[in-house]
């Protein structure tokens, strides 16, 4: 089951924050965040790669449900 | 599309992004715009409130089309992106009040980050001084976000919602253009057109302008990019103390070295401390009117470039804080704290106390508990 972050509503930095608090507790895993802005995806997905993190996005009505993986 | 939605998250589209803003800041300067001002958010801002009767420092009043740029270039950008969302609803208030701070605190420095960045670009020393303040006022922000600082989340909003800022923008282009390559409006409606806004400068920075059409088609670009590459000062500096992450901080010193070389290029380079154009020398209230604007965008979440390319794309809290900054400017040479040349207004120092305790209580009393 993988863990949850719902970052939808909420503007940088607080879920690019957040995303790093949570996989740095982590360590390895599935982590699923949700965001629904193109900077949040953009600035999310920039920090999990840049600590070693598999990004994969997906879309659904104006929201998007990242899948970090390590 | 998504080649280019690549080379916008990239580091060379924010280090692009920077220096563009740089070189087009340092030649507006060279095409009428004010020394060391060739784009400063919250003076053109300020101007635009004088414009409008806001204020009455006669000397800076004018419709920046630089701002009404920004805001149009960022709503461009995110429709041919499909990244316009019509958002608001997170503390609406307390944006308008840090807005209004940060305008406060920006007026008593003489300039926003973005002009503290060109005035050092342009050698004026006392901008490493209000750097330093900003550097410390979002030291203070980052340190309220790490021990759980928000303002919540927005929610969905209707469509038109989103679109009121960038109407905003289009009636002050109407207003601009009715009044000045129109002709003069205001003086075919009212038998005394001097009582009646807007008001244009006839002396002093609010006087000096490069052509409208030059200011307008780069500050759309500028809106373009900065919408695309999420380009922000604050974000810049907040980024590095909170996450280590230099990517916007490449796009800030991309601008310092855009608008240095081009200055040096084009003689515009006076290294200094005294006699700066539009700049004063005290150094602890630049010091302080900075670090007040940085924790207010700190706590804000962005800049006030940023906030405006927020607002382009549909960002209805975003456009709030401009909207308080822009009440900030009319309150600030109102009540005189805003400084000029000879150093800070009356009020000044004060005002920059006041805006730091709010801030401060803005940031202990809205922690979320983990």
């Amino acid at each position: 089951m993988a863990e949850k972050l719902d970052m939808r509503g909420l503007s940088c930095p607080q879920p690019v924050f957040e995303t790093k608090k949570k996989i740095e507790l982590m360590g390895s895993g599935t982590l699923e965040v949700l965001v629904d802005s193109g900077t949040s995806r953009d600035n999310v997905t920039r920090l999990a790669e840049s600590k070693g993190w598999n990004v994969s996005i997906k879309e659904q009505d104006d929201e998007f449900t990242l899948t970090l993986s390590k | 599309m998504s080649a280019l939605t690549g080379f916008f998250g990239s580091k060379k589209g924010i280090v692009a992004t920077g220096l563009f803003i740089g070189v087009v800041a340092a030649v507006l300067q060279k095409l009428g715009n004010p020394a060391n001002m060739g784009i400063c958010v919250a003076c053109m801002e300020r101007d635009i409130a004088g414009a409008l009767g806001f204020h009455r420092a006669a000397v800076v009043q004018y419709i920046r089309p630089e701002i009404i740029g920004f805001v149009l270039g960022a709503l461009i950008a995110a429709l041919a992106f499909r990244e316009f969302r019509a958002r608001s609803g997170s503390a609406p208030m307390v944006r308008f009040i840090l807005g209004f701070f940060a305008m406060v605190g920006a007026l008593v420095f003489l300039g926003c980050p973005w002009r503290a960045l060109l005035r050092l670009a342009g050698g004026d020393g006392n901008a490493i001084v209000g750097l330093a303040g900003l550097f410390t006022g979002v030291g203070i922000g980052v340190l309220f976000i790490r021990s759980g600082y928000s303002l919540g989340a927005s929610k969905k909003t209707y469509t038109a919602a989103g679109w009121l800022m960038p109407v905003v923008m289009i009636a002050l282009l109407l207003l601009l253009l009715g009044n000045t390559v129109w002709g003069a409006s205001k003086s075919l409606v009212y038998p005394e057109p001097d009582k009646f806004a807007p008001f244009f400068s006839e002396k002093g920075p609010g006087s000096q302008y490069a052509p409208l059409a030059i200011s307008l088609g780069a500050a759309l670009i500028i809106g373009f990019l900065a919408q695309r590459t999420r380009f922000c000062t604050m974000g810049a500096v907040r980024d590095v103390m909170l996450m280590r992450e230099m990517h916007l901080m490449w796009g800030v010193i991309a601008l310092v070295v855009g608008a240095f070389v081009t200055n040096y290029v084009l003689g515009q380079f006076n290294p200094g401390f005294a006699g700066q154009p539009v700049a004063h020398t005290a150094h602890v209230w630049n010091f302080g009117g900075m670090m007040l604007s940085g924790l207010a965008f700190a706590l804000a979440g962005g800049c006030p470039g940023r906030q405006l390319f927020l607002s382009g794309e549909g960002d209805g809290d975003a456009a709030i804080f401009v909207m308080g900054m822009i009440v900030g400017a009319g309150f600030a040479h109102n009540f005189a704290t805003a400084s000029s040349p000879a150093g800070p207004g009356l009020w000044g120092p004060a005002s920059v106390v006041a805006g730091l305790a709010v801030c401060l209580v803005i940031g202990f009393t809205m922690r979320q508990k983990a």
